[in-house]
């Protein structure tokens, strides 16, 4: 990669992954071979993969340093659809996607597809309302396209903000998502698991940036994919015998429906709104998805392609990439839900399986049988009946098990378990380096190069550039090993901000030549400002924090199960219902009372809606 | 057929015009997909699909192929359209 200059590498691109893709094949094996003959013990194999993976991403990012202002933030706008597809992905696939979704679908049923459906929709909406048109406005970020639409440093600032904490929440579920795989697979503090991780991301972006981490995130994406598939399609041939998980859980799901008879649950994994009501539901696909046609660090990606039609192509790739993760995850959730049931609910203490000891020493499973299990186990909330028997209220599962105990529950050996522990890591650092460099490109390109310094050279700003993204990772560290919420919890929040603060203004900045800066401002920070309000006070409990009553209160708790502070009922990751039409609304309003745009920027959005602009 | 600058001005208006239109009818059955199929999800459930309930299967898979489809077929008839109107990138 270090000849990244000419066509010849992007003509060689599908040469160089496939050769990548079977060496990380045989890299496994041979670490099977040696598990099985060698003896090789667990932390070692998990030594291993984390570190042949993480070296490996970072020898991609100091083959692809530059200081070229065009390969530092858009890769030199020559990104071919499908490898764009594929860096978007894996952009795209968090730490939340790969470890925590099937969890949820194992915990909800229907209930969690609200996951799988948001985060896909919300392609269709990125394909037919933003991607084309940001290629063609072809600059280099969000609030590039903020300030030349509607003028002015003032909405580049909000855009900034707003990037960088929608960004920077973002970073930190993904950064204690990488310090949590680190430490349960190699026994090491949470907090040098995170250090460890961040080391890794810095390497690829600083030197590199778009250039580097684009690769990088393409490399990532075949090691998280292939992680994410052995133990589903292993786990698919011996549970149904057919070895497309995809299809085969729907025999699976019927059996689980029999079990859950016996055992007297009420609410079945197909049977929708139990979990969640429906208004919850809804509300919460709906933010996801315009959540996703919101978040900078996923439009950026539509940068890097070489022109508007490959932009419309790019995010099918994205789409069906993201898929082959997605249609399995419910699949593995079913495969658990069968082993839990046939395996270990209704069994004696002394005939469970392994693995439930095993992940139960790690912290993620829990058999609370003991009548004193509430006090002396860790994860159990209630006491057991000492019966020696699992009941299925007695077995405590924390979501991250499904994904991560899956290996075991097949029967593979421990080198899988490193699999998936890389793919996981993979999947948290490819989102990590997307999400550090929109920050450090807000604050050095947007808010230096433009707004402070316009006369700074090219050097300046790139050194600039990489300051920040230090210093941006030294608070982002900082804070994950200090933030309280779980992993979904704040990813979900910031979805909500982003379709409250982006998307109207990305969207109508495009279909309506009348949105103008006035409207654009006042509805991106009521949009923003609303979201953030209804989450601090109903997600974070603001009001008991602060000791104040400005915040709505949190939904009813098991402590305080008269006080209900949220508006209909709704939850806090998903906000943004209230914030999008809100800054939508405010929008179109203030344009409408304020001076219409002028000629300039009518001239420039009609240039927009063209790929080329046919000739008089 | 018009000529000069008011042609030029009713094509890239037709052209949009027809964007506009492709947009809003692929919005409408992602709509349908999403929401109205989640609204009536319970008694979806009682019909099955390749062995699924089919308001599971919608949600787990069905929905998202349907996504696929509907950008897959955006981005060709965009494509389409744009050499129809001489608006296309590469000529």
């Amino acid at each position: 990669m270090a000849t990244a200059t000419g066509g010849d590498f992007i003509s060689r691109l599908p040469r160089i992954y496939g050769m990548y893709t079977g060496g990380f094949l045989a890299f496994v094996i041979v670490l099977a071979l040696l598990e099985h003959y060698m003896n090789l013990s667990d932390r070692t194999i998990g030594y291993v993969f984390l570190a042949a993976t993480i070296g490996l991403y970072a020898m991609i990012g100091f083959m692809s340093r530059t200081m070229n202002s065009d390969e530092y933030y858009v890769a030199g706008r020559r990104v071919p659809a499908v490898f764009n597809g594929m860096a978007t992905a894996s952009d795209w696939m968090s730490a939340a996607s790969f470890i925590g979704m099937a969890g949820t679908l194992y915990v909800q049923g229907y209930d969690g597809l609200a996951f799988i459906m948001g985060w896909t929709g919300g392609y269709v909406l990125v394909a037919l309302l933003i991607a084309p048109y940001l290629r063609k406005f072809g600059q280099y970020t969000i609030p590039d396209f903020l300030g030349a639409r509607y003028g002015g440093n003032s909405i580049r600032l909000i855009g900034v903000v707003c990037a960088i904490v929608v960004s920077f929440v973002y970073l930190m579920a993904q950064l204690s998502g990488a310090g949590l795989i680190m430490s349960r697979f190699l026994g090491i503090e949470m907090m040098y698991g995170i250090i460890a991780a961040l080391g890794g991301v810095l390497v690829c972006s600083m030197l590199g940036g778009m250039r580097a981490v684009t690769w990088t995130q393409v490399a990532q994406y075949i090691v998280l994919i292939v992680a994410y598939l052995i133990p589903a399609v292993w786990m698919s041939i011996k549970v149904t015998g057919n070895p497309i998980p995809q299809l085969a859980y729907g025999g699976v799901l019927e059996q689980i429906a029999v079990l859950e008879q016996q055992f007297g649950v009420v609410a079945g994994h197909v049977q929708p709104f139990t979990r969640t009501d429906m208004a919850n539901f809804m509300a919460l696909t709906f933010c996801l998805m315009v959540g996703t046609a919101g978040l900078p660090h996923v439009l950026m990606r539509f940068y890097t392609v070489p022109s508007v039609k490959d932009a419309r192509t790019s995010v099918g790739w994205a789409l069906l990439f993201i898929c082959l993760l997605y249609f399995t995850a419910p699949a593995y959730a079913v495969f658990a839900k069968h082993a839990v049931y046939t395996d270990v609910i209704g069994k004696g203490l002394a005939e469970l399986p392994q693995w439930v000891a095993y992940w139960g020493k790690i912290g993620v499973v829990a058999v609370c049988d003991a009548v004193d299990a509430a006090t002396t186990i860790k994860g159990c909330t209630a006491a057991g009946n000492g019966d020696g028997i699992v009941q299925l209220k007695e077995l405590w599962l924390h979501g991250d098990a499904i994904v991560l105990a899956t290996p075991e529950i097949a029967g593979l050996p421990y080198v899988i378990s490193g699999l998936v522990a890389a793919g996981g890591l993979a999947a948290a650092l490819s989102t990590a380096d997307g999400l550090l460099l929109t920050m450090s490109n807000a604050l050095s390109h947007d808010f230096y190069t433009k707004i402070v310094n316009p006369n700074s050279s090219v050097t300046q700003r790139l050194t600039i550039a990489r300051v920040m993204l230090v210093a941006l990772a030294a608070i982002a560290a900082y804070a994950t090993i200090h933030a309280p919420a779980t992993i979904l919890q704040l990813v979900g929040q910031a979805f909500s901000l982003a379709a409250s603060a982006f998307f109207p203004a990305l969207v109508l900045g495009v279909f309506w030549k009348r949105a103008n800066k006035a409207g654009a401002i006042a509805g991106m920070l009521v949009g923003f400002l609303l979201a953030g309000y209804y989450i601090a006070g109903v997600g974070w409990n603001f009001n008991a924090l602060l000791g104040v009553g400005f915040f709505p209160d949190p939904g009813p708790t098991p402590a305080n199960p008269g006080v209900d502070g949220r508006w209909f009922g709704i939850n806090a990751i998903s906000g943004g219902i209230f914030g999008m039409p809100a800054g939508m609304l405010t929008m179109i309003v203030v344009s409408l009372l304020t001076r219409d745009t002028s000629p300039e920027i009518k001239a420039m959005v009609e240039n927009l809606r063209y790929p080329r602009m046919a000739k008089a | 057929m018009a000529t000069g600058t008011e042609g030029v001005n009713a094509r890239r208006a037709e052209y949009w015009r027809r964007t506009v239109r492709l947009t809003a009818i692929l919005l409408a059955i992602w709509f349908v997909v999403t929401y109205v199929v989640a609204f009536f999800a319970v008694p979806l459930n009682n019909f099955k699909f390749f062995g699924f309930p089919f308001a599971f299967y919608m949600g787990a898979q069905g929905a998202l192929v349907i996504y696929l489809i509907l950008i897959v077929y955006y981005a060709r008839y965009m494509n389409r359209l744009d050499r129809e109107f001489g608006v296309a990138e590469e000529d």
